[in-house]
């Protein structure tokens, strides 16, 4: 009984042998337990994604049903030739460089004071998660609300002229936008990065210290080259997750101000517009760019997620 | 380290700047919900305490139905993602056998997924099939998001189950899946309440597809009736209405994560980066 409740996986490996009974019938009970999800998954992301390519073939207007009929390319070449297009694509990385690159310092800060507090560790932890728990659209809108002449109290505090309205111009509907993404998800960043910093020995820091390194250098020297797994997973997940940019900027300025981001147009295309044929060219492109940021997240940069999660694979 | 008195301040100060931080927009909108219609354009921060708001939104159906809406839709999405995944997330961290890397990357990258890239098939072929603006409608697309981020935070909470406990139930005669359901089910309890309170968080979060696939108070969700209200005339805002229904949709949020804060925070860095 004690030596057969031993666990023999944790052991070391054992060596490889014909395929037992036993092996066949764990690796079925493991495909009948993962079918469900990866079934499930694939109908509902591979599907419609199969279908959005196959509806971006077409040339379908839901306002002139009849006129459907295939026509290869040509709604990708009517995208990618508009002005509109390429704009799009510069507001949404404005929005996310900016967004990201404020995140990732701010959210350094935080984590660095929720690792290195001794006391008010729950209080910073409850504080953080509540903004990341807050419905974004509730988020826009309480930015949106505070900045607003007709209900706002920013307007002649240190904040705000008198007659400033952020969100009728160009740039503060971008300050905006990013404040309000910053606030929101500078948060989750943290906890990725305290969870990264938590990989940092103390005692690497203490022998840095001891040789003379002061806090800046220990921080810069050796935190940081540490942590740069955790920071790159960090900035995949976030800088995907900024590129798809819709809640935020549907409640604030709706894409005006030049402020419409990929997402956005899709949306108007699709759902405005029905232009089904057009909107799914528009949507494919967007999928299109995600793959090339995450391939250059895990190629050029070689974040490894899988290396993080601490998976054998 | 030692922490002189000095830097005790400084850390102080830190963890005020990083409270004020989380809590000043909060705040903001809850006084603004408490404001009386004559009192929002008075530019105050806090102008008094008032639920005419409130009784303003719980009168009307849009709220009340997309209230109903955004707790079923979110509940059914979680406990579907949960079911599903659990038995997933079994798997992967526990049995042997080829493809685990291919369903992990697999699930991460339907979690990357834009959700604007399959919102118009979608629309073309809920319309298509009758289950536009339908509660089903947005359960489906909700798996998206929710499976691959259950998937990830159970294996990585089942990875820290003592599983001597599961051979010693096989070994006193039970099957694998016996083992599973009378063992490690009850083990496994917290880490699922942890993705599901994540999964939940999610779904309630959700505005582009209940915003794209419903037209109606039949499945409209709450983010999507906030940016649909309309006040008393074409030209007023809503802002009274929007402020109150917003406090309403974010006190679920708060009260988990005074409760649950920990494993929240364990939650989202085991599923993310794994320490």
């Amino acid at each position: 009984m004690e030596a057969a409740t031993v666990d023999q996986r944790t052991g070391a490996a054992p060596p490889k042998k014909k395929v037992t009974d036993r092996a066949k019938s764990e690796r079925r009970l493991a495909y009948m337990l993962c079918a469900p999800a990866v079934i499930t998954m694939l109908i509902v992301t591979g599907y419609p994604i199969v279908y959005a390519i196959y509806l971006s073939l077409q040339k379908y207007d839901l306002r002139f049903p009849s006129q459907k009929e295939f026509v290869g390319l040509a709604n990708y070449g009517d995208v990618l030739t508009s002005s509109t297009w390429w704009s799009d694509v510069v507001h949404t990385l404005v929005i996310t460089v900016f967004s990201v690159g404020i995140e990732l310092v701010l959210g350094m800060a935080i984590a660095l004071v929720m690792h290195r507090a001794i006391f008010g560790r729950g209080a910073v932890r409850v504080s953080v998660l509540i903004p990341y728990g807050i419905v974004t659209v509730v988020a826009a809108f309480t930015f949106r609300y505070a900045v607003d002449p007709a209900s706002g109290f920013a307007q002649g505090t240190f904040l705000l002229s008198d007659t400033a309205a952020p969100l009728t111009q160009q740039t503060g509907s971008y300050a905006m936008i990013i404040l309000t993404e910053v606030w929101k998800t500078t948060p989750f960043m943290a906890l990725l990065l305290l969870a990264g910093l938590s990989l940092v020995p103390d005692e690497l820091l203490e022998a840095a210290k001891v040789d003379g390194a002061n806090a800046v250098q220990r921080f810069f020297r050796i935190t940081l080259p540490l942590m740069k797994p955790a920071i790159l997973v960090a900035l995949l997940f976030r800088t995907l997750d900024a590129f798809r940019l819709f809640d935020t900027v549907f409640i604030q300025t709706s894409g005006a101000n030049n402020t419409e981001t990929v997402s956005i147009l899709g949306y108007n295309v699709l759902i405005n517009r029905v232009n089904i044929g057009l909107g799914s060219a528009v949507s494919v492109l967007v999928f299109i760019c995600v793959i090339l940021i995450a391939f250059f997240f895990v190629k050029v940069l070689g974040t490894s997620t899988a290396q993080q999660r601490g998976e054998e694979v | 380290m030692a922490n002189t008195p000095r830097q005790k301040l400084m850390w102080s100060i830190g963890i005020l700047v990083v409270v004020l931080y989380a809590l000043f927009p909060v705040a903001w909108i809850v006084s603004l919900s408490l404001k009386k219609p004559d009192q929002l354009g008075d530019k105050k921060f806090f102008s008094g305490v008032s639920f005419k708001n409130y009784d303003q939104i719980f009168k009307t159906s849009d709220f009340t139905h997309a209230l109903v809406n955004s707790i079923g839709i979110a509940a059914i999405a979680t406990f579907i993602a949960i079911v599903l995944a659990a038995m997933a997330a079994y798997a992967l961290s526990r049995l042997d056998f080829a493809g685990k890397a291919l369903i992990l990357s697999g699930a991460l990258a339907v979690a990357m997924f834009p959700a604007i890239s399959i919102v118009g098939s979608l629309f073309q072929l809920w319309r298509n099939i009758g289950i536009y603006d339908t509660w089903i409608g947005l359960i489906i697309p909700y798996l998206t998001f929710a499976l691959p981020l259950a998937i990830y935070t159970l294996s990585a909470f089942f990875r820290e189950i003592p599983w001597e406990l599961e051979q010693a139930a096989q070994v006193d005669g039970a099957t694998p899946f016996q083992a599973f359901q009378k063992v490690i089910v009850p083990l496994a309890a917290p880490g699922v309440f942890t993705a599901a309170i994540l999964v939940f968080i999610f779904a309630w979060n959700d505005f582009i597809f209940a915003n794209t696939l419903t037209s109606s108070n039949s499945a409209r969700t709450v983010p999507a009736a906030l940016a649909f209200f309309t006040g008393g005339s074409q030209f007023q805002q809503p802002v009274g209405a929007v402020a109150a229904a917003a406090v309403v949709v974010t006190i679920p949020i708060i009260i988990m994560v005074l409760i649950f804060q920990r494993r929240i925070v364990a939650g989202l860095t085991a599923g993310a980066v794994k320490g």
